[in-house]
């Protein structure tokens, strides 16, 4: 980061929004622990970012930019709470939200046994790294349904505001806002604490944090309606969302599984699509437009969690990214390394879409027909409504050459897309058959 | 300190509990089980067990009169069987007590905080 000293030049909109994409989560954060209120801190860091959107230009940029709107958002939401003396009674009825860490030694659980001279040292920046995990914790709270888990994440760790969640996930906004609204009320009304769920607790706790950035990153690689393909902003805001996380809890190799899954999988972005905005499907895709930097660094991420022998779904899955990734053309794919990954994936998480998707590349390796049979593995009732059982079934029901049995399921698959690009790749295949 | 309703949820119509029953007896030992446990920690404030909501009575006051109805408000086939009110540290906390009741049970357990000030 580029700190400015001060009176040093001026800073542009583009620098501003920069701090505000990278400061904004860990501000909000500190100030929840702060305030023990989840509105008074948004109030309060939007408002001090508003007073350096103001200053920053003319003074420069501070040198911790990210203390400044802290400290700054802390004194002014002080300063407001004094002046508003009405206000001072939801203050001491919302406090419940922090008081567990307010009383205890905020740092006690996160790094016992740490040698307590570093510790005083690095006290300030362990316990704001804290206060972004217990948001994280609080806005994937299992009480809270995924939509608004992924809603109140976006919103407070991203600072994404309703509007733009509201057009990532193609929803009306006042559905967002009031599933944000709702989120909030509950966790308040229902005392949630803010702090990092205890040992006991946190597999279970850091999974629904792992499937909420999961499902962001999802929503922003394939729509599932709107005109494009993927939506650039929920990708990338997951993958920064999985790097915060992984910085955060480095030795959950899950979280390091799940940011690798979401690179090398982003990797393929530009080659997903062709000029007209339609699906470029992996085995066609021109694999020189793939992401290499974003591939390297998946690699390294694979290999340094596959080390620790704890495997888990996130890190197959990544390790299947990473061995499609490894061909230089689609002919040059170890499918056999695949199906051996899809069986380990079974044994750990078996669902009718792994077993899918381990047809798939069974139907590479040994080709159409055994791809049917595996096909026929699956409780077809799981997947009845699913479109992407219907194509991967069209396909290899053409492949064998069952032309009438493909063009029917080729039809199942194009009544269950509402994506037009999805669409448009399915009718470009179907006449294929007729024909 | 805050409380919550715990409250049980049957989905089938239950009418009189077969005491004699070996099953009805296994439960109830779970539930009595789950009961101590609770006073123990110190969460415990109320609970008990109702009777099928075929007893109950719907009373509505309105200009001075009262109208009284026979049975239970919601005509729906789920029924509140019991309920617990506690006093947890905070809602990570009731949520632990309140899985732990939903398996004392057998069945469905909805947590709901008390209004505070």
């Amino acid at each position: 980061m580029t700190a400015g000293a001060p009176g040093g030049a001026a800073i542009g909109a583009d620098e501003l929004a920069r701090v505000f994409t990278c400061e904004i989560g860990r501000c909000t954060a500190t100030l929840i622990r702060i305030l023990g209120d989840i509105d008074l801190a948004q109030d309060a860091v939007a408002e001090a970012f508003a007073v350096a959107a103001e200053r920053w230009p003319v003074t420069g940029m501070p040198a911790n930019p990210g203390a400044w709107i802290t400290t700054t958002a802390r004194n002014r939401a002080f300063d407001r709470l004094r002046r508003e003396s009405t206000r001072t009674n939801r203050y001491v009825a919302a406090y419940r939200l922090a008081d567990t860490e307010m009383t205890d030694d905020p740092r006690s659980d996160a790094d016992a046994g740490r040698d307590p001279e570093a510790r005083e040292l690095d006290q300030l920046a362990d316990v704001i790294a804290d206060d972004q995990l217990r948001l994280m914790f609080l806005c994937c709270h299992p009480a809270l349904s995924p939509d608004a888990q992924v809603a109140l994440t976006l919103r407070l760790l991203g600072g994404l505001d309703t509007t733009q969640i509201a057009h990532a996930f193609v929803v009306p906004e006042p559905t967002i806002a009031q599933r944000i609204v709702r989120a909030k009320r509950k966790l308040r009304d229902n005392h949630a604490s803010y702090r990092i769920p205890p040992a006991a607790e946190l597999p279970d706790r850091l999974g629904v944090v792992l499937a909420a950035i999961s499902l962001i990153f999802t929503e922003g690689h394939t729509a599932t309606s709107g005109p494009r393909l993927s939506r650039v902003d929920l990708s990338t805001e997951a993958i920064r969302l999985g790097r915060v996380l992984v910085e955060l809890m480095p030795d959950e190799p899950e979280a390091v599984g799940l940011l690798a899954l979401m690179l090398l999988t982003d990797a393929r972005r530009d080659a997903r699509t062709a000029p007209d905005g339609s699906m470029v499907r992996l085995s066609e895709q021109d694999r020189t437009a793939w992401n290499r930097e974003q591939i390297v660094e998946g690699h390294d991420l694979v290999r340094a969690c596959l080390r620790r022998n704890r495997p888990g779904p996130f890190q197959i899955q990544a390790a299947i990214a990473a061995v499609h990734a490894d061909a230089i053309t689609a002919e040059q794919t170890d499918w056999h390394q695949i199906v051996v990954l899809y069986d380990q994936l079974t044994a750990l998480q078996p669902s009718a879409v792994v077993g899918l998707n381990r047809a798939v590349a069974v139907g590479e390796q040994l080709g159409p027909d055994a791809g049917l049979q595996a096909l026929a593995t699956i409780d077809v009732d799981d997947l009845a409504t699913y479109q992407p059982y219907h194509a991967v079934h069209a396909d290899l029901l053409a492949r064998a050459g069952r032309r009438s049995d493909a063009v029917a399921a080729y039809d199942r698959a194009i009544a269950l897309t509402s994506n037009p690009s999805e669409r448009a790749f399915l009718v470009a295949r179907r006449p294929e058959q007729l024909a | 300190m805050a409380q919550y309703l715990m409250s049980v949820w049957h989905d089938e119509v239950y009418e009189d509990n077969d005491f004699d029953d070996p099953e009805t007896q296994r439960l109830f030992a779970q539930v009595d089980a789950y009961n101590k446990a609770i006073e123990t920690a110190g969460v415990w404030v109320f609970g008990g067990g109702l009777q099928p909501n075929t007893t109950a009575t719907v009373l509505r006051a309105a200009d001075g009169q009262v109208s009284m109805t026979d049975g239970p408000y919601a005509e729906s086939k789920e029924q509140m069987g019991g309920f617990w009110v506690i006093d947890a540290p905070d809602l990570d906390a009731a949520l632990d007590w309140a899985a732990k009741a939903s398996a004392a049970c057998e069945g469905p357990v909805e947590l709901r905080p008390f209004q505070t000030g």
